[in-house]
């Protein structure tokens, strides 16, 4: 057994972040498992740039922000075991991993960090009926394939979903001299950044084609083309609207999930909203010394946003495994009242010891020129004016601690004053 | 036109006003502002894109090291294709000083450690 104070599992950036804020918190036995061959994460397959605006004032790829981590995890001379893949974690926090070096270790941490970050909605969990021939990836795949391996998934591609994946490989793809024919979302709003879809589809003149979907899937042994039919609201497809786009490509881009198979095997409570393990707004999950941050917690679409967080999770995590947990303290549960959806931390711990408390969420729908704000009964914490609110946009705000002195529990809630699209 | 400055989004309106000049409308930050007149004036991109490494299969990754004319993606991304960098490779590495003349450099994003 190896005795370590913070654990943390995944090098991505928010294991990273994580894993340094707890040094800096002065916990001296901190370590990164990490089951790929080098730190970094998903970011090392991300070169487009976007990344770092908001902590660097400077607007850098993927290797580039993770590499920043990197070098102050190098710096502070905190160890990261690569090939290293974590099987089990128990509810003593006890880790399990694997690796082809070290064969089977068993870990015993004071605290643990969860940062195993999300993976893509496989194209089974899709039901698009067709044959299954080759041709078919996920956008995260072709992502892979292309900017590590230096591989083409194809040269005529249709993608399915408009998240930011498939937006951003649209561009890589055209870049590399495919022909994107088309981006097709079921829904009537991308969940996309608005960026992207400015810099990646219209661009490029790629048609983003609003509440259509894929309804069949031509070709034996490799895809020949793809039927594309409009959906009314209910999202039904519309007989007639039928369009045959002839591809040899079909990327999906259609969701990103939270990786939390050893979170449930520590014990830990999911939301059935965000897909992540519940947390206080230190990032403590239900299972006390148990810390999540970054995407497996939920879906970030920035990752400056990934990086603060996870110092928050880092720090608390070194002060549980230094100082033992705040045992009983009062949580203030928060709540998602209307228009919003998986509000993260879904707790606010009233003896937190940072001075600031950090909210996201991401809008139930699309709502112009609306509010949202923080309320207790007839108290509103904070209000926020928005010219528009979207599912592809997460929102966040910082509030004193103080605020939430005496509380019995806080609704954030979008406030309409026009229509709703 | 969407602000790209940084993904709040911010929906701008650019107009002249009376004395011709152009004016920006709905941005949160300086930025949009800037951003908004120059879209319409001089539009610019980052261009990010992948070099042949010499004896390794994994790709180099590259970006201009500033915005370049939009209407030039294309030039630029044949002229990266064109090269091949050759390990060690640093964050930062200029692997075409000008390209296409447009005074910007294009450098190394990831590093390449020797073969
Ligand atoms: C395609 C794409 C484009 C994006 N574009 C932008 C952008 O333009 N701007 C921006 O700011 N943000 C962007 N993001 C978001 C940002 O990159 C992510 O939010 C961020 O990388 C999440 O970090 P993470 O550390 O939580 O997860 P990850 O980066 O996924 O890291 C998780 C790590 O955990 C490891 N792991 C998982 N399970 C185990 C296990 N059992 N044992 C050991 N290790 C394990 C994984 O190998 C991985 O290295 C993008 C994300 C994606 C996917
Ligand atoms: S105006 Fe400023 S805040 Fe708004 S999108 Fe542009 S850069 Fe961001």
């Amino acid at each position: 057994m190896i005795e370590v104070e913070v654990l943390v599992v995944g090098a991505g950036p928010a294991g990273l972040a994580a894993a340094i804020a707890a040094r800096e918190a002065g916990c001296s036995k901190v370590l990164i498992l990490e089951r790929d061959d080098a730190p970094g994460g998903i970011l090392q397959q991300c070169i487009h740039p976007g990344f770092g605006l908001h902590r660097f004032k400077e607007e850098l790829t993927g290797p580039e922000y993770a590499q920043r981590f990197i070098d102050r995890v190098n710096a502070e001379n905190i160890p990261v075991q690569c090939r290293t893949m974590v099987l089990d974690i128990s509810q003593d926090r006890k880790v399990t991993a694997v690796s082809p070096e070290n064969g089977v270790q068993v870990f015993s941490a004071k605290a643990v960090v969860l940062a195993m970050g999300c993976r893509e909605r496989p194209r089974g969990a899709l039901m698009i009926p067709g044959t299954r021939p080759a041709g078919v990836y996920t956008a995260g795949t072709a992502q892979r394939l292309v900017n590590m391996e230096g591989l083409m998934p194809g040269k005529r591609v249709v993608v399915l979903g408009s998240g930011d994946i498939g937006l951003i490989m649209s561009r890589r793809m055209t870049f590399q001299g495919a022909k994107v024919l088309a981006c097709v979302e079921l829904m009537p709003y991308s969940s996309g950044l608005k960026r992207n879809i400015v810099q990646c589809l219209d661009d490029f003149g790629i048609p983003l084609l609003l509440s259509h979907t894929v309804t069949k899937i031509h070709g034996r042994e490799r895809v020949e083309g793809v039927t594309v039919m409009r959906v009314d609201e209910r999202r039904v497809p519309v007989p007639g609207s039928e369009q045959y786009f002839e591809c040899d490509t079909l990327m999906l881009s259609v969701g990103l999930i939270p990786e939390n198979e050893l979170s449930l095997k520590a014990g830990v409570k999911l939301s059935p909203v965000t897909g992540g393990p519940e947390v206080d707004d230190s990032m403590q999950t239900g299972v006390p010394g148990v810390f999540a941050c970054g995407n497996v917690l939920h879906v970030h679409d920035l990752v400056d946003y990934v990086s603060l967080e996870s110092e928050t999770a880092g720090r608390a995590a070194a002060a549980f495994a230094l100082g033992g947990g705040a045992g009983d303290v009062k949580k203030i549960p928060v709540s998602d009242g209307f228009g919003v959806r998986g509000c993260v931390p879904q707790e606010i711990s009233a003896a937190g010891s940072d001075d600031k408390v950090a909210l996201s969420f991401r809008p139930a729908g699309v709502y112009r020129k609306a509010w949202w704000r923080v309320r207790s009964g007839d108290k509103v914490l904070h209000k926020q004016f928005a010219m528009i609110l979207t599912p592809g946009e997460s929102q966040r705000v910082e509030l004193n601690r103080k605020l939430f002195e005496g509380l019995d529990g806080v609704v954030v809630e979008v406030v309409q004053s026009e229509e709703k699209q | 036109m969407i602000c790209i400055g940084c993904p709040m989004g911010c929906v701008l309106t650019v107009s002249r006003d009376g004395n011709g000049e152009l004016q920006v409308e709905g941005a949160t930050c300086g930025r949009g502002k800037a951003y908004g007149i120059k879209e319409m004036t001089a539009p610019e991109r980052t261009v990010t894109a992948l070099v042949r490494v010499e004896g390794c299969r994994q790709p180099l990754c590259v970006k201009t090291a500033k915005p370049v004319p939009k209407g030039k993606i294309f030039e630029v991304l044949e002229s990266i294709k064109a090269v091949t960098a050759v390990p060690p490779v640093n964050i930062g590495d200029v692997v075409i000083p000008d390209v296409c003349g447009t005074g910007v450099a294009v450098v190394a994003t990831r590093y390449v450690r020797r073969g």
